[in-house]
């Protein structure tokens, strides 16, 4: 009864969505008020029922309802609670029903915060939405449908892929999706400006936080994918430039580009046509990550394996979606040209260099991810692209652009001022040159790692340099939260280069064959195997294997790699055992029993690798302060009073 | 230098620095592109000499053996009419088996077989890599795989 429930809630869901997009778009063109006040009722309606549909999943899935054919394959009925509530979107259909449920967040935020833009705004902005939620909620009803019964009912189900019987992955897909679907808000805004043909200052204020916010989610999702991997595939990497991992990447980069570029076109009013496409672009690659994990065409640890008319309906929203939006930019993008002196040594200058550095290598990414697929599509052959390729393309390209971030206040808008610019840089280059040659004094040397360090420092020590000065002396300036939040990421950034040169630097990696009882010595540490013990898990049985770590004698860690088999699935899992420090984390995985009753055991030392993730943090939390900026608030409060003067007098 | 010249020199500059990064993009793309082959397309000496590739195929039943010393470990990879011995040293991935489809990337020499760099074997038992899946059919088209346990 619930899941019919469920399905009929996400059918009329579907049908509201066609009217939240049809109403009030059409009452925009054809100046129709009441039509376009419809878009506020109709989104909360349609999010409602979405709420509902997705609560009735979740609920066979507590009750672990092996008729609902989708409960059946990604459940058991020992999976604990809380697994239970995250495998609803442990597989296709039910992380579909996600993306929805994530989309219908992002417009009730919208409709609720927005009520200050110009009505024909609001409603184009809810219709695009409204779109975007209908064409995911009939790919979810027409081809993926998590409510299908299967009679007669299995005594026990298939269990969730142990693979994602982890807290990590548990938020991963979430966080993931919105940013994804958080783009399709600076989309609908771009499309919005497309239709009403009015850019301006205000619809750059209105747009930011929520890309902002959109691309905080987006880093925070990739980020646990890499943590993820780290803890669970047990190869000890990071990233891996894998088809899947590219296709979450690429609307990140393009997101950065995005939100510099927003800030010019605030500040400046330039670049606006540039601005509109970018939010087209990044949303396009949000669509295109969606079909390329959905599709199954590509080779990758995420793929689903699915059905190709998945696939075709997934490229026909993507087409209409990206061709519409392409079609009216022809049409309409000459209106946002301004003519203006743009001076290169200015703060819009160096933004451009940004996004001209960012896009790239969004391309860079892109020729790399779809040129196998190309190739196989005509016929040539089966290739794929090395990771060499993108760390060969990758480093160049990012290396200008943290050079660049260091001048990012100490460069004003307009046109810079060399003898600020001096004045200002002393210091962070002195501090960049001393932690680099210190570095290079403890044995961290090479061309590549020093030169990473010396940016990265100068990167950091830049983005301080102007709260500090502010501090010290005490200014009446004061930073908001948009500043504090840009210093915070820039900072982040810094961190994170440190950490990714350290860990391709200073990693040290070995295979071992060990008996119980036997010792390596492996970069200044000491591993002494004790041996493989059998252990009982909720849902599986583990080897459990005991390594003493210990260095000059003294004792590290105790480290418990396992190896695990799951009772459904006969497929082992790996759980590395992982010594977490600051500085170092020594990571310990078991690999299989040989002969003489020794084990292979890989081994790792990676120096700094928690700075990776920890950067990466740093900058979302930047990017969630900037998008909490008082600026936006009060924008919106003063719009507010202005709007409700406006009604007074019109009544 | 006039506005104009300076302008076209920052043109020229940009023309320069884009052509230098697309050439030098193009070559590190070039030289990282892997193909793919099968067992029997490496047999027919279908190879570039020297070539790193990916090879595709089914572990042979009963051919795993691991080295009684180190962490070497060879077996035979096959499609559906020959089949090459592979050596490889370190762990092997979760879901490698015999009977199961795995991709290998390395090198291959008519001496000492195919060295891998690299054992590739999926994360979910009902996945095959399209490619793999491809190459695993015989002439009439009908796949020779053994069918999966489940």
């Amino acid at each position: 009864m619930i899941p019919e429930l469920g399905h009929f809630a996400l059918c009329l869901a579907a049908g509201l969505a066609l009217m939240q997009c049809v109403a009030p778009i059409s009452g925009v063109v054809l100046r129709r008020e009441r039509w376009q006040a419809m878009a506020w009722p109709l989104a909360v309606g349609q999010v409602v029922f979405t709420i509902i549909a997705y609560g009735a999943l979740t609920w066979s899935f507590i009750h672990v309802d092996f008729s609902v054919r989708y409960v059946a394959t990604n459940a058991h009925s020992e999976l604990p609670m809380f697994y239970r509530i995250s495998a609803v979107w442990g597989g296709h259909e039910g992380s579909l029903l996600l993306w929805v449920l994530m989309l219908g967040a992002w417009t009730l935020l919208v409709a609720g915060l927005n009520r200050s833009l110009p009505r024909d705004i609001g409603a184009s902005v809810l219709g695009v939405m409204g779109a975007v939620s209908c064409a995911f909620l009939l790919f979810t009803l027409l081809t993926s449908n998590p409510f299908e019964r299967l009679i007669p009912a299995p005594p026990e189900g298939q269990d969730l892929n142990p693979l994602l019987q982890d807290p990590g992955l548990i938020i991963h897909p979430p966080m993931l999706y919105m940013g994804y679907v958080g783009f399709s808000v600076a989309f609908a805004f771009a499309v919005a400006a497309l239709i009403s043909g009015r850019l301006d200052a205000a619809w750059a204020r209105w747009t930011r936080p929520w890309t902002t916010l959109a691309w905080s989610f987006l880093t925070v999702g990739i980020l646990l994918g890499s943590w993820w991997a780290y803890n669970e595939l047990g190869w000890g990497g990071w990233w891996f430039w894998d088809p899947v991992e590219n296709a979450s990447f690429m609307p990140w980069l393009i997101g950065t580009a995005l939100i510099h570029s927003l800030a010019v076109t605030e500040k400046r009013g330039m670049f606006k046509a540039w601005t509109v496409l970018l939010a087209i672009s990044a949303f396009a690659l949000s669509l295109l990550g969606t079909f390329l994990v959905r599709s199954g065409v590509l080779v990758s640890v995420h793929a689903f394996a699915t059905d190709p008319s998945r696939g075709v309906f997934v490229l026909m929203i993507f087409g209409f979606f990206v061709g519409g939006a392409l079609l009216l930019f022809a049409l309409r993008a000459a209106r946002f040209q301004v003519r203006q002196q743009l001076t290169l040594f200015s703060r819009e200058g160096l933004l451009l260099l940004n996004n001209v550095f960012l896009s790239v290598a969004a391309l860079a990414v892109l020729l790399g991810t779809l040129y196998p697929l190309f190739v196989d599509a005509m016929g040539l052959g089966k290739l794929s692209v090395g990771p060499p390729y993108f760390d060969a393309v990758f480093a160049p390209l990012t290396m200008p652009l943290v050079l660049l971030v260091g001048f990012a206040s100490a460069v004003m808008w307009k046109r810079g001022d060399w003898s600020r610019l001096r004045r200002q840089s002393l210091i962070p280059i002195a501090v960049a040159i001393v932690v680099a040659v210190l570095m290079a004094l403890f044995g961290v040397r090479g061309l590549g790692v020093s030169a990473a360090i010396l940016l990265a420092v100068w990167c950091m020590a830049g983005a301080l340099a102007e709260p500090l000065r502010i501090t010290l002396r005490r200014s009446r300036v004061k930073m908001g939260r948009a500043q504090w939040g840009m210093t915070l990421a820039h900072i982040g950034l810094g961190v994170f280069v440190l950490g990714v040169a350290l860990v391709n630097h200073g990693s040290i990696e070995r295979d071992v064959r060990l008996v119980p009882g036997a010792t390596t010595e492996f970069a200044g540490y000491a591993f002494k195997f004790v041996g493989v013990a059998r252990d009982e898990g909720p849902n599986y049985d583990a080897d459990v294997g005991t390594v003493e770590v210990s260095r000059d004698g003294k004792a590290v860690a105790t480290l418990n790699p396992e190896k695990r088999y799951y009772r459904m699935g006969g497929n082992p899992m790996t759980e590395a055992a992982i010594d977490i420090s600051p500085l170092r984390d020594i990571y310990v995985s078991l690999g299989e029993p040989v002969q003489g009753g020794a084990w292979i055991l890989r081994l790792y030392v990676k120096p700094l690798i928690r700075w990776i993730w920890s950067g990466a943090l740093l900058m979302a939390l930047g990017g969630a302060l900037a998008a909490t900026d008082r600026r936006y608030r009060l924008q919106s409060r003063a719009a507010r009073t202005v709007t409700a003067e406006a009604e007074s007098v019109h009544a | 230098m006039t506005r104009r010249q300076r302008r076209m020199m920052a043109v020229g500059a940009l023309v320069v620095g884009a052509g230098t990064a697309v050439a030098l993009a193009l070559v590190a793309f070039q030289s990282n592109l892997i193909y793919f082959y099968s067992p029997s397309e490496v047999l027919a000496g279908e190879l570039p000499p020297q070539a790193r590739i990916r090879l595709g195929g089914i572990v042979e039943e009963g051919s795993v053996q691991r080295s009684g010393s180190d962490t070497t470990v060879t077996f035979r990879l096959a499609d559906c009419e020959q089949a090459i011995p592979v050596r490889y040293s370190g762990i092997l991935p979760d879901l490698f088996r015999e009977g199961q489809g795995i991709v290998a990337i390395g090198t291959y020499d008519v001496q000492s077989g195919f060295s891998a760099e690299e054992v590739l074997a999926k994360h979910d038992e009902n996945y095959m890599p399209p490619e793999l899946e491809e190459s695993l059919k015989d002439k009439a088209g009908t796949s020779c795989m053994p069918v999966a346990n489940t």
